[in-house]
């Protein structure tokens, strides 16, 4: 078991944990969406070791011709207003990771992403994280933090939620939570049996499978 | 006047007896048009490039565009000058001949060998002019098909082109699913749109105002619509580049001259290098084909034929890369963008790359580096996909 999970990280040009969790979580050979597939790093990860049918949608040209160059199956879209395009259960998993906080729209792009795939797996920075609710309270101004490098004014995130925030929104949109996982700033998963509160303070990013609920 | 007249006779030998190799199809398999008719016998003059394998599995069919030929990379017979895609189409090169098979074809309609206007009617034993049935891209394609049967290859690995060749990779990709095992549509869309006839009707209407078009008949009295169809290539050269690079390449500079002349020579480089378009153009093109294969451009629309672009391609199993570019006006991103629309849609696996250049609808044809590591991204994965790496 260890020697696959040394393989797969070191299929990674980068090492991104929620990415590694992510591919772990997708069963081979599924199809599967990438919302904002950036340079094609999960999707090249997902078709080395997974085998799974990767197709990705990124904002940017950039992004795109890089991932096309790859030989990756990736369209230059806009997750905000492209995913109406694709037909119902057109995927196995449609996988927005770290994108979440930089939609218009979230809930919209959620509903959109429960539509066109069987399962959503999306991964997204905490803040409700004890260290920018201390930045915060004791600094009084908005948290700038390693991994939310950006300032207040020049940020592409503009939907930030913590994880009580996100799991109230699924409860809105019907959504049923199969698996939710909270990395600490060193990247393991903090306490399997936590509490949400628990999760919200220590949990640096979260990672959630999401599936229909009974109503959707 | 001498040297014009020996590279006509060259022109003419290239429609009658071309310098490629010919595929003859006779009576027994007439070519069914568009326009209700059969038309036998035809002629398809071709191109070839590297060796097909054993499989038959490596062959790449180029499209060409608009005014161009067969001769994608080997010196052009008539003008000298080297191969329309030579920096796309060698040893090495994204389209490499030491992996594929690569064939291009002189379209239907085309003045390059394949039938066309200028070829004999046997009939009458004189040019079919404007007698020979108005060209769609779809008989393009039909016609191709035919030529590939006859080279016994069952699915092509790649059908690729731009503009025009685009059009005919889409229509490929809708007649034909099952042969197209990968298609690369660049610079193209799914349908003319109302600008594009627009612009081709004003070149028809130069060379059909010219007196010497003599109602299609010119070959009959000994001259060729020159001005028309040069006035013809100046307006539609314009539509392939763009406003920047005109503006970059040529600014307001003067052509030769330090102060304008206050009259109507070409005072200004942009005129100069318009003029030399046409002249250039008419040494190697027949008028009535640049009316034909206008035409046909005009007529397509697969949304149309097919009640929807998603219907024209369901369930399709051929892996797309669509390219377009920033600044091409003529074939602009958003048509790209509906053809990626309706592949998404269908399931298809498709990328589309939109490429950075301010050089217009013919940044096709040039040494654009998103577009070459494109193409070469997508083939290279695709010739996996089709167990052609490394293989010969």
């Amino acid at each position: 078991m260890a020697s696959v999970f040394d393989q797969e990280r070191a299929a990674m040009s980068a090492a991104r944990v929620d990415l590694l969790l992510i591919s772990q979580m997708v069963e081979r050979g599924a199809r599967v969406l990438d919302v904002g597939c950036g340079d094609g790093e999960l999707l090249r990860l997902l078709a080395e070791t997974r085998d799974v049918d990767a197709r990705g949608i990124e904002l940017s040209q950039r992004g795109v011709n890089d991932c096309v160059a790859k030989g990756l199956f990736v369209v230059q879209g806009d997750a905000d207003t492209d995913l109406v395009d694709y037909p119902d259960d057109a995927f196995d998993y449609v996988i927005l990771s770290q994108t979440l906080q930089a939609t218009r729209q979230p809930r919209r792009v959620l509903e959109q992403m429960l539509r066109i795939g069987r399962r959503a797996i999306v991964s997204f920075p905490n803040f409700g994280h004890w260290r920018i609710r201390w930045q915060l309270a004791t600094k009084g101004r908005m948290p700038v933090t390693k991994n939310l490098s950006y300032s207040w004014y020049d940020t592409p995130n503009i939907h930030f939620c913590t994880i009580r925030d996100f799991v109230a929104l699924t409860e809105e949109i019907d959504a049923r939570i199969e698996r939710a996982v909270a990395l600490d700033s060193a990247g393991a998963s903090v306490g399997v049996s936590a509490p949400w509160w628990v999760w919200n303070m220590f949990g640096e990013q979260a990672v959630f499978v999401l599936e229909r609920g009974r109503k959707g | 006047m001498s040297s014009f007249a020996a590279a006509d006779d060259v022109r003419l030998r290239e429609v009658h007896a071309p310098q490629s190799e010919v595929a003859h199809f006779g009576p027994d398999q007439p070519l069914q048009m568009d326009a209700g008719v059969n038309l036998a016998p035809f002629t398809i003059a071709y191109q070839t490039y590297g060796a097909l394998n054993a499989a038959k599995s490596n062959a790449v069919l180029i499209c060409h565009a608009l005014t161009g030929d067969q001769h994608v990379a080997n010196v052009h017979p008539v003008t000298g000058k080297p191969g329309w895609w030579e920096i796309m189409v060698g040893p090495g090169r994204p389209i490499d001949t030491d992996r594929y098979f690569v064939i291009c074809s002189n379209v239907l309609g085309g003045c390059m060998g394949t039938t066309g206007p200028a070829s004999i009617n046997p009939a009458t034993g004189r040019p079919w002019g404007l007698d020979l049935p108005v060209v769609t891209i779809r008989d393009m394609v039909r016609a191709q098909a035919m030529l590939i049967d006859r080279l016994g290859i069952d699915q092509l690995f790649c059908v690729v082109g731009g503009s025009m060749g685009g059009m005919q990779v889409l229509q490929w990709a809708a007649s034909y699913p099952q042969r197209v095992f990968s298609a690369l549509p660049i610079a193209a869309a799914a349908r003319h749109s109302s600008q594009n006839i627009a612009f081709h009707e004003v070149g028809r209407q130069a060379v059909m105002a010219d007196p010497d078009w003599r109602g299609g008949r010119y070959f009959d009295h000994g001259v060729r619509p020159l001005k028309g169809l040069s006035v013809a290539r100046m307006a539609a050269h314009i539509t392939y580049l763009s406003d920047e690079a005109l503006q970059r390449k040529f600014g307001r500079k003067l052509q030769n001259r330090a102060a304008p002349t206050f009259s109507f020579d070409a005072d200004f480089q942009i005129e100069s290098y318009l003029r030399h378009q046409g002249s250039s153009f008419v040494e190697r093109f027949d008028a009535n084909s640049y009316l034909y294969v206008t035409r046909a451009m005009d007529y397509f629309d697969i949304a149309e034929d097919y009640g929807s672009l998603a219907s024209a391609f369901k369930g399709t199993k051929t892996r797309f890369c669509v390219v377009s570019f920033t600044s091409d006006w003529l074939f602009p991103t958003s048509e790209s963008r509906a053809v990626v629309h309706a592949l998404n849609a269908g399931g298809a696996p498709v990328s589309f790359v939109e490429v950075e250049t301010d050089k217009g609808h013919d940044a096709f044809l040039l040494d654009e580096p998103d577009l070459f590591a494109a193409m070469r991204g997508f083939l290279d994965s695709a010739a996996r996909a089709r167990g052609l790496m490394g293989a010969r």
